[in-house]
């Protein structure tokens, strides 16, 4: 028998419930082999008695005959969901020591399906970064490094600790959030599957907001089918977010299929840039190639609002963070910095317990918002965004997925990317999308020359997650992608 | 308009000035006791913190749902102010920072209110039913309240109680059309039993379900308007009235003075009766409104619409006119449907049969007569509607004399026994037996001899005095037509 470490979900639901090994040793093999990566800094908070506790239950529910969909699984989350009586930080020094007296809806939906938790995973400080480099708890460090080099990459981010549990077997699948390409480029840099869904698939309930018109919960795995076991049991309609989809969850799993005859499958023009690595676009062709493989035919469609989403994107997202984030003021919950006045304790709260990229978001979001400035800005993005939702729409008339890179890059260093521009452009592929509101998902389709992991990316019409997970089964059937970080932690 | 006493005009050294009143009304949805997307409840002087929802004290990851009733019952309120309902509108952020404000924004509706322009009838003369004047709304937006400071519980810190963190307001913005204090001041009254008709607020100033910010300028009559100050927060129809007339004569002593009005907040001091500058409209917030990204649009659907116009009741114009048509005095008629308590008790009192114009004057004159003495309100009022039409009943029939009403009222009402019953046991019932009356009129005529003499010499005032003798004889049971009738014929 192979590690339990090395399992898929699908592989240990199916071993736990045929009795070749139990919930609790699954938990105690993660326990141990989390307790083992500290090195990776992916946790802030490790529960190993918690994930236990579900173990245990696992098991008696075995023993009943009526194991729920994910008994005996334990899961990383990340820590932008709200978890009852754990810490809740989001990677903010603001939030330290934050512990919630609920539960996220998407959370609460885990453990309904059984699932265990071994802890909360870093994250960029408020989902707001592309490198993990933002958390006031450290930057998380990918298992994987460049061929013949010790430096230290990023995981990729904002879901960064998600990605480096799920890709160094310290978590056989973990939570993550999307709101321009946080689960997607993770995935992508560390040879993982991630999906962000259609918005308003998964309640916002209980996940600290960022960009709240943006934000979307995922699962972060390591195979497609791993992906859809776990969306189905994270999405539902949850009446206290009004934007949450009131329509039945459909059968992601049982309806996956890599057979994609009739399928068409767009690429868009606009997505090749020059400055792209040349790995990056052949590995694009070769995904157009395992496509038609299965069936697929490839057609040529156009974006032609691409090249403004980036700024469309950074004019909404800080636009709507300056405001959700207006609330961590010292005054009820979180750091307080005493200061002369309510004023002084607003500023000298804020100035200690936010870090600069969150600082540069709320001073841009705040700009954007303000007199004079908002019709140029803030109006005019909106409008930009409606013209990028109707590219979608139209493209989805010739097509039914869309096939494109995921990011511009494969993992780089950490410090190696210090302009925040230069930053930014790591979600060029992603954050379309994400202000579409579509389903989109990365799947890892190769190694760059420094045998680092890249990532394909599929986006699919409103609501059709499915054939974005078929289609990204039809890749991972023909990638053969298997290669594993070697140890070093 | 019909104002006897002319436009009502502000005196300067320059000349006559006019006032322009525009007032914003702030009215919580108190229908629905629960805030407006949380859900908490909103019970009025609860525990400081006890009526909270994590949504209200804006925990990490909470989110806002509309509350439908609230929804529902702000746009009843517009219906009744005759006012467009916008099919679709939305709900905005407008962000500032204070330590009552959890979110650190209000949601508010900026942009694209849920109810458009509409109009308010105001009567500047009770007693004259032609002295109308429309006062436009503009809009009415559903908002949420803030929490309140408090600065007495420690000697250098605030507390803060979010019991009010989230309740459901109505932000009730009229055009500028008021021209004096008392329109100002009848506008407030009307909106308010137009509120209470629709059951939306209670309008519970003092409680603070109602307040209002005034809007004040001055100009020459009919002249450019000028700039306007905003008094925040006022909370009653006196204060409102006299923030008005304070505000015009103050900003007519600045602009007479060679000065300008700055366009600015300002309080009301109560005990001073004087306005003073809060912050000038240099220091005003950028409150960078934007559309919640929490809440989508509210769409409102024709079914949802014929049910909030279906459940309107009859309204306080509709119910004066409807008075009116009955004998009522246009007076009486406005005067019992001032109040929703009042209109209802009335119809209830016509449903159980009073005579309408008999029941508006014993209600006007008696009921809120003895209310006034004993300082109740019309739903403290010991004695029902179906009592008192009995009352009238028994006056109607003659089986009591109007001064025996009187007295059966006071003791219904320290008693609460039904009138027949207390006519009955202590034998009030009134009597037209003529030989009983005969000789208590003879009885009187033969006591006060010399009175006879002089009426006979002309001095037929004393009429009045030989009735009231009788009456008293006959401890007010006699039937006074009788003794009329009786008395005329023994006088010659």
């Amino acid at each position: 028998m192979s590690e339990i470490t090395g399992l898929t979900i699908a592989e240990l639901r199916d071993g736990f419930r045929g009795g070749e090994f139990s919930a609790r040793e699954i938990a105690e093999d993660y326990n141990a082999a989390v307790e083992a990566a500290q090195l990776l800094n992916a946790y802030t908070l490790t529960t190993p008695d918690e994930a236990l506790a579900a173990a245990d239950i696992a098991d008696q529910a075995r023993l009943g005959g009526n194991p729920l969909p994910l008994s005996g699984i334990p899961l990383g989350i990340k820590d932008l969901f709200a978890t009852l009586g754990f810490d809740s930080t989001a990677g903010s020094r603001i939030l330290g020591g934050f512990r919630p007296t609920y539960d996220s809806h998407v959370t609460a939906n885990l453990r309904k399906a059984g699932a265990g938790m071994l802890g909360k995973l870093n994250m960029d400080e408020f989902a707001m970064g592309s490198s993990n480099e933002t958390s006031a708890y450290g930057p998380v460090i990918s298992p994987w490094r460049r061929k013949g080099s010790n430096v230290g990459l990023t995981p990729g981010g904002s879901s960064g600790g998600s990605s480096a549990a799920v890709a160094a077997h310290i978590a056989p699948g973990a939570t993550g959030t999307d709101t321009g390409g946080s689960i997607r480029q993770p995935a992508a840099f560390t040879g993982i599957c991630g999906i962000k869904p259609t918005y308003g698939r998964c309640s916002r309930w209980g996940i600290v907001a960022f960009a709240s018109s943006l934000d979307q919960a995922g699962p972060m795995a390591r195979s497609v089918r791993d992906c859809a076991i776990l969306l189905e049991a994270m999405a539902g309609f949850d009446p206290r977010d009004s934007t949450s989809l009131d329509l039945p969850v459909p059968q992601w799993e049982a309806n996956l299929s890599s057979d994609l005859k009739g399928k068409r499958v767009g690429i868009p023009r606009e997505y090749r840039i020059d400055s792209v690595p040349a790995e990056i676009n052949a590995l694009w062709d070769q995904g157009i190639e395992w496509l038609k493989d299965a069936g697929a035919t490839p057609v040529e469609i156009s974006l032609p609002h691409t090249k403004y989403a980036l700024p469309t994107y950074y004019i909404i997202a800080p636009a709507e963070a300056s405001s959700n984030l207006a609330r961590y003021d010292g005054v009820r919950y979180g750091l307080r910095v005493d200061g002369e006045s309510l004023d002084g304790m607003y500023s000298a709260t804020r100035a200690e317990g936010f870090g600069a990229e969150v600082k540069r978001r709320i001073m841009i979001g705040t700009y954007v918002l303000s007199a004079g400035f908002y019709d140029a800005y803030f109006t005019k993005a909106q409008k930009v965004r409606a013209l990028i939702k109707q590219d979608f729409r139209k493209a989805f008339e010739s097509c039914d997925v869309i096939l494109t890179p995921t990011a511009p890059s494969a993992a780089f260093g950490i410090g190696e990317t210090t302009d925040p521009l230069a930053m930014y452009l790591n979600d060029v592929f992603a954050v379309p999308a994400s202000l579409a509101g579509l389903p989109a998902m990365s799947v890892p389709g190769g190694l760059d020359g420094l045998g680092l992991p890249l990532g394909l990316h599929l986006i699919g019409n409103e609501l059709d997650e499915q054939t974005v997970l078929n289609a990204g089964l039809a890749i991972e059937e023909r990638a053969g992608f298997t290669a594993r970080p070697e140890r070093w932690w | 308009m019909a104002d006897v006493a002319g436009p009502y005009r502000i005196k300067g050294e320059t000349g006559d000035w006019e006032v322009v009143v525009g007032l914003e009304v702030h009215a919580q949805i108190t229908a629905t006791k629960s805030k407006l997307f949380s859900g908490a409840a909103t019970a009025f002087g609860a525990e400081p913190n006890t009526q909270v929802s994590l949504v209200d004290a804006a925990m990490p990851g909470m989110l806002p749902v509309p509350n439908k009733e609230c929804i529902r019952q702000a746009v009843r309120t517009g219906m009744a102010l005759d006012a467009v309902i916008n099919r679709t509108s939305r709900f905005d952020r407008k962000n500032y920072f204070y330590a009552d404000l959890p979110q650190g924004y209000q949601i508010s509706q900026l942009y694209h209110p849920l109810v458009g322009p509409g109009e308010v009838e105001i009567l500047l003369d009770e007693k004259d039913e032609n002295s109308v004047k429309q006062v436009g709304i503009e809009r009415i937006h559903v908002e949420q309240d803030a929490g309140k400071l408090m600065h007495d519980q420690h000697p250098t810190m605030s507390y803060v109680d979010l019991n009010r963190s989230g309740v459901a307001l109505m932000e009730i913005v009229s055009r500028p059309d008021m021209r004096s204090p008392a329109e100002a001041g009848a506008y407030l009254r009307k909106l308010r039993a137009i509120l209470r008709y629709v059951g939306s607020c209670d309008g519970n100033m003092e409680e603070g379900s109602m307040r209002a910010d005034v809007n004040v300028s001055v100009r020459k009559p009919d002249g450019e308007l000028g700039t306007r100050t905003e008094t925040k927060n006022v909370n009653s129809v006196r204060f409102v009235m006299a923030v008005v007339e304070h505000e015009a004569k103050r900003q007519v002593e600045v602009l007479e003075g060679g000065g300008t009005v700055a366009q600015e907040t300002r309080l009301f001091d109560p005990d001073k009766g004087v306005t003073r500058s809060l912050r000038s409209k240099e220091d005003a917030h950028d409150y960078r409104y934007f559309p919640d990204p929490d809440l989508l649009p509210l769409e409102l659907d024709e079914d949802f619409l014929d049910e909030c116009r279906a459940s309107l009741p009859e309204l306080p114009d509709a119910k004066r006119q409807r008075f009116e048509g009955l004998g009522i005095t246009a007076y009486n008629a406005s005067v019992l449907t001032a109040e929703v308590e009042t209109a209802r008790w009335f119809d209830a009192l016509l449903d159980a049969g009073a005579e309408p114009k008999q029941g508006a004057n014993w209600v006007v004159a008696e009921l809120f007569g003895a209310l006034n003495r004993r300082g109740e309100s019309i739903t403290d009022t010991p004695i029902s509607p179906e009592e008192a039409a009995e009352l009238l009943r028994l006056v109607a029939d003659g089986t009591i004399s109007g001064t025996i009403a009187k007295q059966v009222f006071e003791i219904m009402l320290e008693t609460g026994e039904a009138p027949s019953k207390i006519v009955e046991e202590r034998g009030l019932r009134q009597t037209s037996d003529t030989g009983a009356i005969d000789a208590a009129i003879d009885q009187v005529l033969a006591d006060n001899a010399d009175k006879v003499e002089q009426y006979k010499a002309g001095k037929e005032a004393l009429f009045g005095f030989f009735v009231g003798q009788t009456m008293k004889a006959m401890a007010g049971k006699a039937n006074p037509q009788i003794v009329n009738e009786r008395l005329r014929e023994k006088l010659g």
